[in-house]
């Protein structure tokens, strides 16, 4: 390993991290396939603890990103590792909430939260025990026996954020887990995990397009570039220190900020 | 805005009640009310015309009851249900075990897809009924005649099924296992079969319907047991009361069965529906 990346605070490492796709070619054209770049030597740090998100346009590479950091898919060049070991499938300790809740719609909220301890083996009482302080956590003990259908979207999603705590995990991964939401259920949510975070200590990379969200949750932003994707730049959320004590969002400089964002976003670099 | 507030928020308001000719007017126009009526006509009506035709063509409803309690008595109905449900039953759970087993195999591996497929198709295009004959040449006139006939008739909507199921389950679906570091056994049993039961519990309601025809069918051309041998023997013999009693018979199984299945189809595919529902 190399020295740099050996420094003690860093959760996840990106090295030089590229990503390819394959591109369709016309029937009739002799050329050879092509690739097209959907991510281009990325190199970051997160730090452990930190809450990251990444910011930017659709098709910019950053859910491409948050999949190979969370071993779904390989990258073609360069390396991650998270403390230190190289990703190279998904790790138990690395838990997923997903855009669409991702959720079992034949299980029970109760079912879908012990899902992860029931891969592992886990005994029945002692999962369903957790389980349930999990949804409580999260404000649905009284539908615990409810499937996901009978559920609001937001609802489903805490239960999407319940199920990814179940292994006291040390990296969760959020790709855009609250874009299908209304405006105040995303609100409430956001607040939400933020308590729930900020009790956990688990390194949260966060994957959005919304400019508010980023600037609510984070410590700090990896703004991209799209085609192809690069971080732009990491900036540290000036509003992180006051955000777990109040709703940063009535704060006197929010819309400055976001406006410096929406510039960084929309210029050419 | 304080003029608003002056009434207190209602949560929910009484539902007013209906008056007695109402209730009367909801019964009597309700599905099962009409459903009874309409097969009470139907039994005066035949009745009536089934006493004034020759018996030979046309029995009425008293006359079949009758040779009904005779042929109960006489105990050459129970046998002959009990000569048609063993088979069918043996013939049925073989037809689901082996039809789901042959969709996943299918559906799972994509060379055994291309191995058995040619197969399934040409079988499938046949008239399965075109084979019947061919059958009882191989497997005899008897129990094992009938079950192969059986399963070649209902096996085809659950092997189909199963496999449409399976492939419909969609890569999002599979990610929730992978991301959680399912081993592929677990993704199976976990996700991927329990995704694709509303198929396959469709396709055994079909396959219930194919298996009764396919076990008369069998006993029509055996024709010494069972409900279908019971049929031709009378058809034969222009005993036309006695005809109609395992026609009957034959009509309650295959309604007891249909709705047992369906019952345990919206048992095990209710997310679907609620799913279904929502969207």
């Amino acid at each position: 390993m190399q020295a740099m990346q050996a420094s003690s605070d860093g959760m996840v490492v990106y090295d030089d991290v590229s990503k390819f796709f394959p591109v369709r070619i016309r029937p009739g054209q002799k050329e050879r396939p092509e690739f097209m770049v959907a991510l281009d030597r990325v190199n970051a740090t997160v730090r452990k603890g930190e809450l990251i998100t990444l910011l930017g346009p659709s098709g910019c590479g950053k859910t491409t990103l948050l999949r190979l950091t969370a071993g779904l898919i390989a990258a073609d060049e360069g390396r991650i590792t998270i403390e230190g070991t190289r990703v190279t499938a998904p790790r138990k300790d690395a838990c997923m909430v997903f855009q669409n809740f991702g959720l079992l719609p034949w299980r029970t909220v109760l079912g879908n939260v012990e899902f992860p301890l029931e891969i592992d083996g886990v005994g029945a009482s002692e999962r369903r025990d957790l389980a349930r302080h999990f949804i409580d956590l999260v404000g649905l003990a009284a539908f615990a026996e409810h499937y996901p259908h009978e559920l609001s979207g937001g609802m489903q999603q805490r239960v999407g954020i319940a199920r990814a705590l179940m292994r006291k995990p040390i990296l969760i991964f959020m790709d855009e887990p609250f874009g299908a939401l209304d405006a105040q259920t995303r609100e409430q949510l956001q607040e939400d995990f933020l308590t729930i975070w900020s009790r956990t200590g688990a390194t949260v990379v966060f994957v959005t397009h919304s400019i508010d969200e980023a600037l609510f949750l984070s410590d700090r932003i990896f703004v991209f570039n799209t085609a192809p994707g690069r971080i732009r730049t990491i900036v540290e959320s000036p509003v992180a220190a006051e955000r777990l004590g109040g709703d940063v969002r009535t704060h006197p400089d929010f819309g400055k900020y976001r406006a410096e964002l929406r510039d960084m976003l929309r210029s050419d670099p | 805005m304080s003029a608003l507030q002056e009434m207190p928020p209602r949560k929910s308001v009484a539902a007013p009640q209906p008056t007695l000719p109402q209730r009367l007017r909801e019964v009597l126009t309700s599905p099962n009310a009409i459903r009874t009526a309409s097969v009470a006509v139907f039994f005066v009506i035949w009745e009536y015309y089934g006493r004034r035709m020759d018996p030979i063509f046309m029995a009425p409803p008293s006359a079949i009851f009758d040779a009904a309690l005779q042929l109960i008595q006489s105990g050459a109905l129970k046998k002959a249900l009990i000569q048609t449900l063993w088979p069918f039953s043996v013939g049925m759970a073989l037809t689901v075990v082996v039809g789901i087993a042959l969709g996943i195999v299918m559906a799972q591996w994509r060379t055994l897809e291309y191995v058995l497929d040619p197969f399934i198709n040409a079988l499938y295009a046949i008239p399965r009924i075109a084979l019947v004959p061919l059958i009882i040449l191989w497997a005899g006139l008897e129990f094992v005649g009938k079950v192969t006939i059986l399963v070649s008739v209902a096996i085809f909507p659950i092997t189909v099924n199963t496999f449409a199921g399976i492939r419909d389950v969609r890569g999002s679906m599979l990610e929730i296992g992978r991301a959680y570091g399912a081993t592929e056994w677990q993704i199976f049993w976990k996700i991927i079969l329990p995704a694709a039961v509303p198929f396959i519990m469709a396709g055994i309601r079909l396959a219930v319907g194919l298996a009764i025809i396919g076990i008369i069918v069998a006993e029509f051309f055996t024709a010494i047991s069972g409900l279908g041998g019971m049929i031709v023997e009378y058809a034969n013999v222009f005993a036309t009361a006695k005809l109609f009693v395992p026609i009957i018979v034959i009509a309650i199984v295959g309604v007891v069965l249909t709705e047992l299945v369906m019952w345990l189809e919206r048992r095990m595919s209710r997310w679907r529906q609620l799913e279904r529902e929502r969207f």
